[in-house]
């Protein structure tokens, strides 16, 4: 199983393609089920946004070294709109798309880091890690 | 992915089976809506066991079916989320309030068999 998986966000079917490796990456790395499945709804959430507000973009997900244990980077990035209001966006129930507005805060709760670099008309970068307890 | 709809007496039981996109999802709700209806069900079980992620869209989908399905005058139970998942959704902040929910198919059965025995 390689250590990196790359894949293209262009429809929904991405989405569970996306979520489905990101989820194997995970048990070939000796992730426990229930942080495998954080992972992989938190990529759901993401590669979703992707589609929704950008329509194409690509979610990378990578085994990392922290101190003494494992991890894995998962990047979602697009060329997309951008986010206006980062603040808001990360708050639970604020969407501009009509979605239940969980998404962003979601996968931030489910995840150890968080980071979104965005601007408006410069696509949107979300970086963010899970450590193997 | 289409998911199988069974008619079982006055019951509908939708087991999916694998992995569902969006629009499979969107699919599911207005097969449900319109079967419903067809057989005049008292009740819809939507069996998730095989799912292994339920995000946020698939935990709107399923709450829109059980108010569906509501407005209809039938029950709707939602069977078999897995304690991973459900851990997800707790984390997620989606909790499918207002949404009935059982362990397993035959819960879910016991269920529904009290809940509609004073309508039948």
């Amino acid at each position: 199983m390689a250590e990196e998986i790359r894949v293209p966000i262009n429809s929904d079917h991405d989405i569970v393609i996306a979520r489905q490796k990101g989820r194997a990456l995970m048990v070939s790395l000796g992730f426990t089920s229930v942080d495998s499945t954080l992972v992989a709804t938190a990529i759901s959430e993401l590669a979703r946004n992707i589609v929704t507000y950008a329509k194409h973009g690509e979610i990378i997900v990578k085994s990392i070294d922290g101190h003494h244990r494992a991890g894995v980077l998962v990047i979602a990035q697009d060329d997309g709109p951008g986010i206006a209001n980062i603040q808001l966006a990360m708050r639970d129930g604020f969407s501009t798309s009509g979605s239940l507005g969980m998404g962003l805060p979601g996968a931030r709760r489910m995840m150890d880091e968080f980071e979104i670099i965005s601007e408006p008309g410069r696509g949107t970068t979300v970086r963010t890690k899970k450590w193997a307890r | 992915m289409e998911v199988p709809i069974l008619k079982q007496g006055g019951f509908l039981i939708a087991t999916i089976q694998a992995a569902l996109t969006d629009a499979d999802l969107l699919h599911l709700r207005s097969a449900l809506a319109q079967q419903v209806v067809r057989f005049r069900s008292r009740a819809v079980i939507v069996d998730v066991t095989a799912l292994d992620v339920m995000d946020s869209f698939a935990s709107r989908t399923l709450r829109e079916i059980a108010h569906i399905i509501r407005l209809r005058g039938a029950e709707t139970v939602i069977v078999g989320i897995q304690p991973e998942v459900a851990f997800a959704m707790v984390q997620l902040g989606l909790t499918l309030e207002g949404v009935a929910t059982s362990l397993d198919l035959e819960e879910g059965l016991a269920y529904l068999n009290q809940k509609t025995k004073r309508t039948s």
